[in-house]
């Protein structure tokens, strides 16, 4: 008897508010109403905000023309035949013409889309060297072994941007052509090929090695060029600051899209008698088509696209929006009957009493 | 435990007074004259000698008297209220010294005994013994025992009147024992002395041995008298077995007592009530007729046939049936149920078996007396093996509660006055009976609750976790490209999402404690492992599958466009996938915030802080050009998500609308639970004098309780 009283305690829990289950809380109930207003609020809330974004997005105005072959509003289905048993023709070029009939609201963004390619393939998007990319002088002669089998080339020189992304790199080129008086001679359209990759990308994660005597191509000495590139990654552009692997295009293409149809900002219309937008007219894309799409049954597209505070045309997040909005509004009034109802039987109940 | 009465050669003594030390009480068993006087002192001093209390020596022997600080320690608080109640009649023990057991007699004189032999207690024989010499050299031998124990054993005048006795004090609820005595001459102890000292010794088959001289010595002895010791009920016993009862849980009573003191302390403890019916399979009940099987068979047949009267198989009017009709209690022995459960070779044993669990299915309350340790055991693994395999809790004090604690799905073990072995050999122990109560009602419930929640959340955060990057899969040519980073892939259970779960596992209380111990209907709520079924478990996965579905999809949608950027930039597959990967953590998290009721302290810092850190971890993680990974995956993802505004609206939007049917859910159920609170505080008020509260014998519950401690 006695010594199980003083064994007692020998176990017992600290007398603490956590082991005792006494800490204080706050026992929030989210009752009907409380819930009810809320519902009916944020339906309110989304409502509006779809409303914003649907007008918004149908504001937007996008332009795309398919210029893979099969299509009457230019000459390059030629060169897509051609495509069509492996590659097409070196430099093969075609135009596309198109007409606006009203005016263009800018700034309009140059995009190209690509679909059935698949930047997202787990070989393919680990097929790069990011330490090439920043610049190290020593992964620029040893790529890591994820680029095979882009890794060295021919002749056993280290690829120089190595890879299977680098080595796909979309290599068509356009240019846009104004008709400036209705059937008079055609005036290039300004293209600022700027600014399309993500800053910190273009500044931070992709950089060139550093210069040998001043130069870029003698940094670069040692390497080639990927296989499929008609050109070494130093001569990517004439100017000097968008060229080797800060090369805009290059870095924009690096970064893998989500989805095997994607876009990819090509240029920004933003200059001259452009920049508020395209008047109206016929216009004309020269295309120079060097990029092989047929063989995996891709199309290549060019689109024109203005962009507002939400982006691009997009009437999903609109709808959506508009429609959850409805969806909390009509549940909001469903439950509110059904709780006038339980309200009421309750009240029975007491008067029952 | 405190002596009440004795009985020595049929005449009642009860209470003390001041001249003689024991004095007669009126009553139907009084009689004129006393005991002989020589048989008084004799049955005093066989309660002085027979047991095997120690007496706890004082440290402070400065002077102190002895005596008065005498402490009496014994593994039985039975033999301890003995010799407090002999030392109320004028003899006192005094403890051992040197092999002599020292007493004090009324005379205020010493006596010593040398103490030759015990026969210790055993379940099976109910009965110790020892044996002692006197000063004079005589040699005795005092037994106790259970009635049925001793009164064969004892030659047969005079046992009438004691046997009166004995079922008197049992009736009353108070534990009997029977005392008598032999003396044996010095030429049997010779041979008595060599057998015991045999059969200790003996390497094989000791316990037989030991038993089976022990059997030869207990014999041809004389019945001296009986004692009535009263074990009372422990604080709010009776309310703890209403409230368990009011539960939903099946009460069943496995104790030692003889069937008239195990009875009377179920009635005492409310579990049988006066409108109870008692179906009684006793030793008493089949007995009378020469084949016993075949009256227990009658029997058996008789019982099945009223209950299913009672209790017709449709299970739609059973509820109601249950709150209308008869309340039944079976009574059953420990003789009669070895009869049951393995009777005779023939096919029909097997019948009694499941005729009698027929009936014990049926009945609010069973009381099995006169157990075995053993049987108690058996008892429970029988109930475990019923159809629906029933979770049993056993709880009980005492040493030979043992068998029954270890074999039950949860042992409980009272620490009491009959030792520790019962808590030691449980899963848990608690000081007191009524801590039962709320151990089971409140944090039994509570602890389901938590727990069964942390299983279901857990598949749950995974299976919405792992979806979107199944279906990823389709949209990147099944080629195994992770949807989410390596570093969200590795923290995602471990440091996003993990701790809000624990915190509510350790805290939650969807229910006030103090409500779920005054309400123990609660309980059915969990009965029957209520939010572990198929429905719940298909609830939370058809939530993760259309939150899954949600993440992936929505975020699909909104890539379908040129760009979510203000400046026309583009993004990759990276920020794909850390949208659907933001959207999933705080998903999941708020989604527990919904769920949790009892915010603590503890659940505001680790939700909150699980998505601040989320926040701040992506912030960290994509800020840097990690010098040690091959891949720059994640550089200024996070960051340029954030600098879109439609990237906050969409991740907003798919918030809502995968929390959207969990909100519904849980609005609904409180505007039922609220007018069912109503209606329930109505009914109440309307029949607060009903009778007990249902019990629902589908959602059938056993719990075995030792009425040793009760």
């Amino acid at each position: 008897m006695t010594w199980s009283a003083t064994a007692r305690g020998a176990q017992q829990p600290d007398n603490t508010a956590f082991t005792q289950q006494r800490l204080p809380a706050w026992q929030p109930l989210l009752s009907a109403s409380i819930a009810l207003p809320l519902f009916f609020c944020a339906g309110l809330a989304f409502i509006g905000l779809g409303l914003g974004l649907y007008y918004t997005s149908n504001s937007i105005k996008e332009l795309e023309y398919d210029y893979t072959g099969s299509l009457d509003t230019g000459n390059c289905s030629a060169c897509a035949e051609a495509d069509q048993d492996g590659a097409p023709p070196p430099n093969c070029s075609c135009a596309l013409n198109f007409s606006l009939p009203e005016f263009f609201q800018g700034p309009v963004y140059f995009y190209y889309e690509l679909s059935n390619f698949y930047q997202n393939n787990r070989r393919y998007s680990v097929s790069c060297d990011n330490a090439q990319l920043s610049g190290f002088p020593s992964a620029l002669r040893q790529p890591v072994n994820d680029c095979a089998p882009y890794q060295y080339g021919a002749a056993g020189l280290p690829i120089a941007p190595c890879g299977a992304i680098a080595n796909s790199l979309f290599n068509d080129s356009f240019s846009l052509w104004h008709e400036l008086p209705p059937s008079g001679p055609y005036v290039e359209v300004p293209l600022d090929r700027t600014g399309i990759a993500w800053w910190t990308d273009n500044h931070v994660k992709f950089r060139n090695p550093p210069l040998v005597n001043g130069s870029l191509a003698l940094a670069f000495s040692g390497t080639a060029a990927p296989p499929s590139w008609p050109r070494p990654v130093y001569e990517l552009s004439p100017d000097p600051n968008n060229t080797g692997f800060v090369n805009q295009d290059f870095v924009v293409w690096m970064r893998t899209a989500a989805l095997p149809t994607f876009r990819k900002l090509y240029a920004r219309i933003r200059q001259g008698n452009y920049s508020a937008g395209l008047p109206r007219g016929n216009y004309s894309v020269h295309v120079t088509y060097n990029y092989p799409v047929r063989a995996f049954h891709g199309r290549k597209l060019v689109v024109f696209s203005s962009i507002s505070w939400m982006g691009g045309k997009n009437p999903f997040l609109g709808i959506a929006y508009l429609v959850v909005g409805s969806l909390c509004i009509l549940t909001g009034f469903v439950m509110l009957v059904v709780y006038i109802r339980y309200q009421d039987q309750d009240d029975e109940d007491d008067s029952d009493d | 435990m405190e002596f009440i009465e004795c009985c020595i050669d049929g005449h009642k003594y009860k209470g003390v007074t001041q001249e003689v030390g024991l004095s007669q009480t009126d009553g139907p068993l009084t009689y004129c004259d006393k005991a002989d006087k020589n048989r008084e002192e004799l049955f005093l001093r066989a309660l002085c000698l027979c047991h095997t209390v120690e007496i706890k020596t004082n440290d402070a022997v400065d002077g102190a008297t002895e005596s008065a600080e005498l402490t009496y320690i014994s593994s039985s608080p039975d033999e301890i209220a003995l010799v407090k109640g002999a030392k109320k009649y004028g003899f006192t023990f005094l403890g051992n010294r040197n092999g002599q057991m020292r007493l004090e007699n009324q005379r205020k004189e010493i006596e010593e005994y040398e103490l030759l032999h015990t026969l210790n207690f055993d379940a099976i024989r109910r009965r110790m013994s020892v044996i002692v010499k006197t000063q004079g050299g005589n040699i005795l031998l005092f037994c106790k025992g259970a009635d049925s124990a001793v009164f064969p054993r004892v030659q047969n005048h005079e046992v009438e009147l004691t046997k009166a006795h004995v079922e008197r004090n049992a009736m009353d609820g108070y534990r009997t024992l029977c005392v008598a005595f032999k003396e044996i001459v010095p030429d049997d102890y010779e041979r008595i002395n060599r057998q015991l000292i045999e059969a200790k010794m003996a390497l094989q088959d000791r316990e037989e041995k030991m038993e089976k001289v022990f059997d030869d010595i207990e014999t041809n002895m004389n019945l001296i008298g009986a004692t009535a010791v009263e074990d009372k009920l422990q604080d709010q016993a009776a309310e703890t077995i209403e409230a368990l009862h009011a539960a939903g849980l099946k009460v069943w009573v496995l104790t030692g007592d003889k069937m008239e003191t195990a009875k009377s302390t179920c009635y005492a403890c409310r579990l049988f009530q006066t409108s109870t019916e008692l179906l009684e399979l006793t030793t008493k009940t089949i007995e009378e007729s020469e084949r016993k099987e075949d009256r227990l068979h009658e029997l058996l047949i008789e019982y099945r046939k009223k209950l299913l009267r009672e209790f017709p198989k449709s299970t739609r009017s059973l509820k109601k049936a249950w709150t209308e009709h008869q309340e039944f209690g079976l009574i059953v022995d420990g003789s009669t149920l070895s009869l049951i459960l393995n009777s005779s070779q023939d096919s029909s044993s097997n019948n009694y078996k499941s005729i009698f669990l027929q009936i014990c299915m049926k009945c609010t309350a069973v009381l099995c007396c006169r157990m075995a340790p053993l049987q108690k055991a058996q008892i429970v693994r029988m109930v475990k093996n019923l159809k629906g395999s029933p979770i049993t809790l056993s709880i009980g004090d005492g040493a030979n509660d043992v068998s029954m604690i270890l074999e039950s799905h949860v042992g409980i073990g009272i620490k009491g006055k009959e030792g520790r072995q019962a808590a030691r050999n449980s899963d848990y122990s608690v000081p007191k009976f009524k801590h039962l109560k709320k151990l089971l009602l409140a944090h039994g419930h509570l602890y389901y609750v938590r727990i069964a929640h942390l299983v279901q959340y857990f598949f749950y955060k995974n299976f919405c976790f792992i979806l979107p990057q199944f279906l990823f899969q389709f949209f990147c040519g099944f080629s195994q490209q992770p949807l989410y980073d390596a570093a969200y892939l590795t923290m995602y259970n471990i440091c996003f999402t993990s701790l809000p779960i624990l915190a509510y596992s350790l805290l939650e209380q969807h229910i006030n404690i103090d409500t779920l111990t005054s309400d123990p209907r609660l309980y059915m709520k969990i009965s029957g492992n209520a939010m572990l079924q198929l429905g719940p478990f298909l609830y939370w996965t058809f939530l993760a599958a259309f939150e899954g579905t949600v993440f992936f999809f929505g975020t699909y949608f909104l890539f379908q466009t040129t760009s979510l950027e203000e400046n026309g930039k583009v993004y990759g597959n990276w920020t794909f996938g850390t949208i659907v990967f933001t959207v999933l953590v705080f998903t999941v998290t708020l989604k527990l915030a919904l769920d949790t009721r009892f915010w603590t302290w503890i659940n505001h810092f680790v939700i909150w802080g699980s998505l601040a850190f989320y926040v701040f971890f992506s912030f960290f993680w994509g800020g840097i050009i990690w010098p040690f990974l091959k891949q720059q995956r994640m550089y200024f993802i996070f960051a340029q998500m954030l600098s879109s505004v439609s990237m906050w609206l969409a991740i907003i939007l798919l918030i809502f609308i995968s929390l959207f049917p969990e909100i519904l859910r849980i609005v609904l159920k409180n505007v039922r639970r609220r007018s069912a609170r109503r209606n329930l505080s109505c009914r109440r008020a309307s029949d607060s004098l009903s009778a007990r509260p249902s019990v629902r014998p589908l959602l059938l519950r056993t719990f075995s309780d030792e009425s040793n401690m009760l």
